[in-house]
C-alpha cells in the first residue's frame, strides 16, 4: 500500500521549496460512523511545505480526513505518518499541528493577542517574548490595531486572521484549515484566500486545506485531491485536473457541466460537426457515448436555421452564460457580456466546438 | 416650479419641526409601559408588603416603636453564631461538590454523549419529585456510621438537592456555546482537558456558573427538612427551634437571611455584569 502512495508523490511542487514542514502520509485510513463508511481506504502522500487541498462535496470524507490527520478522530484502519512516524494513537495536544475551523473559534474571553499567545503560555513562554511574539503575528495578518480586541469587537474576516495567527503562533509542522473562509462574505474571502497562500508559501508550512469550492481550491493549492465517498478519486495539480479530469466525477466536480452525444471515429468523435480527438483513454465500448463539456469549449454563433435554442441566460459579469437547448441535451456556453443582447431567449443559434479534445464518457442512457 | 418644489420642502420641514416638538412633549408619557408599571408594581407588592410587615414587627420595641436594638440581640442569641457557621461551611462545600461532579460531567455529555442529555435531565428532576424525608431516610439507611456522625453528610445530600438547579444553569450556559470547536481549538494549540476546562470553559461559562452558585447557595440557606431530621442546627432549623424567647429575634433572623441571599445574588450579578462591560470597553 505504502507503494501506492509513494506513487502519488507530487511532481510538480518546486516552485514551493525550501519546505519547512512535515512530510505527512495518509495511508488506507478507513473510518466508519454508524453505517456510514466516511472514509474508505483513502490514502495521500503531502511533501513536506506542499499545500494540498481536499475538494469534495458534503459528506466525502474530507472533513474526517482532516479530523483524523488533527487527532481529533481515530481512523478504524490505516496510518498517519508525520515525519515518518505514526501518530495515530498521539492526542491532538500533542500532535503539533495548528488549526482554523469553519466557525470563529477564538476564545470569547481572551483579547485577540492572549488568542494568539494562548498556545505560547502553554509551551511555558515567558510573557514579555510571548506577547510581543503574538502582536508581531497580528500584524503579519494586518490586525496590530486590535491586539486588545475580543473576539465579539472585530469581524468575522478579522476573526478568521486572528484564528490564523493563533494557529501559526506554535510554529505547527502542519497547517490544517477546515473550511476557513466558507463563513466570510465573497470580497473578504478572495482577500484572506491570498493571504493564507501568501503565508503558507513565505512560512513553507505543510497545509491541508478543506473545501467544497472547486475556485477556492483550484486558486491556492499545490496540488487537489477531489474526493467521494471516502476515496481519493483524483490527486493532481489544479492545472492537470481542470484539463484532464481522471473520471466524469472529478470532471463534473471541477467545472463540467454540459454531456451531449457523440460518435467515435477512431480516437476521435464528432462534436458539432467537427472531429474532436479523445482526452485520455479512448473508451473500449462500442456503445453510445457522451462528450463531458465545459462551457469555454463551446462557440455559439447566431443562425436563424441553426438548431440549438437559447433556453436560459445568467449574467455572470464579463461573461453571460447561455443556456442551449439542442437534440433533446442542454449545452452551457459563455458569450461576452457585451455581446450578449443578441441572445434573447428563443433565438436560434449554432454551436461548434473549440475544444482541441474532449473528455468521452459512456452515454448517460447507456450507463 | 422650482420654487414650488422649494416651497414644498421647506413646509415638510417645518411640520416635521412642530411634530418633533409635540412627539418630544408627550414622550414620557407615551413611553410609559403601563400594563408592565402596574404588573411590576402589582408583584413588588406581593414581596414588599409581607417583608415590610415582618420587618415592623422584629424591628420594633415592646412599646411597638422602631428600634434596632433586636439587631444587636442576633450576635447574642444562643447557637445563632455556630448555625451560621454551619450553613456557610456546607453551602460552601456543597457548590465545590456540586460544581466539581457536575461541570465536567456536564462537558463531556454536551460533547462526546448529547443524545444522554434528555437522560441526565430526568435524572436531575429526580431530587425535586422525591420528598425530602424519603431521601434522608433512604440515605441514612446506607450511610456508614463514620459519616452518619459528620456534618459532611448533609452537603453531601444538598449536592443531590441541588442538581437540578446546576444542571439547567450549566445546560443553558453549554448550550450557548460552540462547545467542540472551542475544546478542539484549545487542544489543537497543545492543552490538555483539565487545562481547556478552566482556562478556556470555566471563563465562558461564568454566567451559569454564578447562576448555578447563588442557586446553591439559596437552597442550603433554606433547607429545613434534612438538616432537622438529620440533627444538624442549620440557620433555618434554629429559625425554627427558636431557641430564644423572643420571636422578633427569629423573624428578624428569617428576614436577615432573606436579605442577605438577595444581596449575595446582587453582588455576583453585578460582578459578573461588570466584567462582561469592562470587557467589551477594552
Amino acid at each position: 500500500m505504502l507503494m501506492d502512495i509513494e506513487s502519488q508523490a507530487p511532481m510538480a511542487n518546486a516552485a514551493t521549496q525550501p519546505r519547512g514542514g512535515a512530510p505527512v502520509v495518509l495511508d488506507n485510513l478507513t473510518r466508519q460512523f454508524g453505517a456510514t463508511r466516511a472514509l474508505d481506504g483513502f490514502s495521500l502522500n503531502i511533501a513536506p511545505g506542499e499545500f494540498v487541498a481536499l475538494l469534495g462535496p458534503s459528506g466525502c470524507g474530507k472533513t474526517t480526513a482532516l479530523r483524523v490527520l488533527a487527532g481529533f478522530e481515530r481512523p478504524d484502519v490505516g496510518r498517519v505518518l508525520v515525519d515518518g512516524k505514526d501518530v495515530v494513537h498521539v492526542p491532538a495536544q500533542k500532535r503539533d499541528m495548528g488549526m482554523v475551523f469553519q466557525s470563529y473559534s477564538l476564545f470569547p474571553n481572551m483579547t485577540a493577542r492572549d488568542n494568539v499567545a494562548f498556545g505560547l503560555q502553554l509551551r511555558h513562554q515567558k510573557s514579555g517574548p510571548r506577547r510581543a511574539r503574538a502582536v508581531e503575528l497580528l500584524g503579519l495578518v494586518g490586525l496590530d490595531e486590535h491586539v486588545s480586541k475580543y473576539p465579539h469587537q472585530l469581524s468575522g474576516g478579522q476573526q478568521q486572521r486572528v484564528a490564523l495567527a493563533r494557529a501559526l503562533a506554535i510554529e505547527p509542522r502542519v497547517l490544517l484549515l477546515d473550511e476557513p473562509l466558507s463563513a466570510l462574505d465573497a470580497k473578504v474571502r478572495a482577500e484572506l484566500r491570498d493571504q493564507i497562500r501568501a503565508l503558507q508559501q513565505r512560512l513553507a508550512i505543510t497545509t491541508v486545506f478543506v473545501t467544497h469550492d472547486q475556485e477556492e481550491a483550484l486558486s491556492m493549492a499545490d496540488r487537489v485531491c477531489v474526493m467521494s465517498r471516502g476515496r481519493a478519486e483524483q490527486i493532481a495539480t489544479p492545472a492537470e485536473l481542470y484539463s484532464k479530469p481522471s473520471t466524469e466525477f472529478v470532471a463534473r466536480f471541477v467545472g463540467i457541466s454540459s454531456r451531449v452525444g457523440v460518435t467515435r471515429t477512431g480516437d476521435s468523435v464528432q462534436l458539432f460537426g467537427r472531429d474532436v480527438k479523445i482526452r485520455g483513454d479512448v473508451p473500449t465500448t462500442d456503445g453510445p457515448l457522451d462528450a463531458l463539456l465545459r462551457p469555454e469549449d463551446v462557440d455559439v454563433h447566431v443562425a436563424p436555421t441553426g438548431l440549438g435554442v437559447v433556453t436560459h441566460k445568467s449574467f455572470l459579469g464579463a461573461t453571460t452564460r447561455l443556456e442551449i437547448g439542442i437534440a433533446g441535451a442542454t449545452v452551457k456556453a459563455d458569450v461576452m457580456s457585451s455581446a450578449a443582447a443578441d441572445f434573447e431567449l428563443g433565438t436560434r443559434v449554432e454551436l461548434s466546438a473549440n475544444a482541441r479534445d474532449v473528455l468521452v464518457t459512456e452515454a448517460q442512457s447507456a450507463t | 416650479m422650482a420654487s414650488l418644489e422649494l416651497g414644498q420642502v421647506l413646509e415638510h420641514d417645518h411640520f416635521m419641526e412642530e411634530y418633533s416638538r409635540g412627539s418630544e412633549g408627550l414622550s414620557w408619557w407615551r413611553r410609559v409601559h403601563w400594563g408592565r408599571g402596574v404588573a411590576l408594581f402589582l408583584a413588588a407588592a406581593y414581596f414588599i408588603i409581607p417583608f415590610y410587615a415582618a420587618m415592623q414587627f422584629s424591628l420594633a420595641n415592646k412599646y411597638g416603636q422602631f428600634s434596632l436594638q433586636p439587631l444587636t440581640q442576633i450576635a447574642d442569641a444562643p447557637q445563632f453564631l455556630s448555625a451560621l457557621w454551619l450553613s456557610t461551611e456546607l453551602a460552601v462545600a456543597t457548590m465545590v461538590i456540586v460544581m466539581g461532579l457536575m461541570v465536567p460531567t456536564m462537558i463531556y455529555v454536551h460533547l462526546r454523549m448529547p443524545r444522554f442529555r434528555r437522560v441526565m435531565e430526568v435524572i436531575t428532576i429526580l431530587p425535586i419529585v422525591i420528598p425530602p424525608i424519603v431521601l434522608i431516610v433512604g440515605v441514612d439507611g446506607v450511610t456508614p456510621s463514620w459519616l452518619k456522625a459528620s456534618q459532611w453528610l448533609l452537603a453531601l445530600v444538598y449536592v443531590v438537592l441541588a442538581m437540578p438547579y446546576v444542571y439547567r444553569a450549566l445546560d443553558a450556559g453549554l448550550g450557548a456555546l460552540d462547545l467542540k470547536t472551542l475544546v478542539e481549538a484549545s487542544r489543537s494549540l497543545g492543552s490538555g482537558w483539565a487545562n481547556t476546562i478552566w482556562r478556556v470553559l470555566v471563563p465562558n461559562l461564568r454566567s451559569a456558573l454564578m447562576s448555578a452558585s447563588v442557586l446553591t447557595l439559596a437552597l442550603v440557606f433554606g433547607e429545613f427538612t434534612i438538616a432537622s431530621l438529620d440533627g444538624w442546627q442549620t440557620v433555618p432549623v434554629w429559625i425554627y427551634l427558636a431557641p430564644t424567647d423572643d420571636p422578633r429575634i427569629n423573624t428578624l433572623v428569617a428576614m436577615m437571611a432573606l436579605l442577605g441571599t438577595c444581596l449575595v445574588l446582587t453582588v455576583i450579578v453585578s460582578l459578573d455584569r461588570s466584567k462582561n462591560r469592562n470587557s467589551r470597553r477594552s
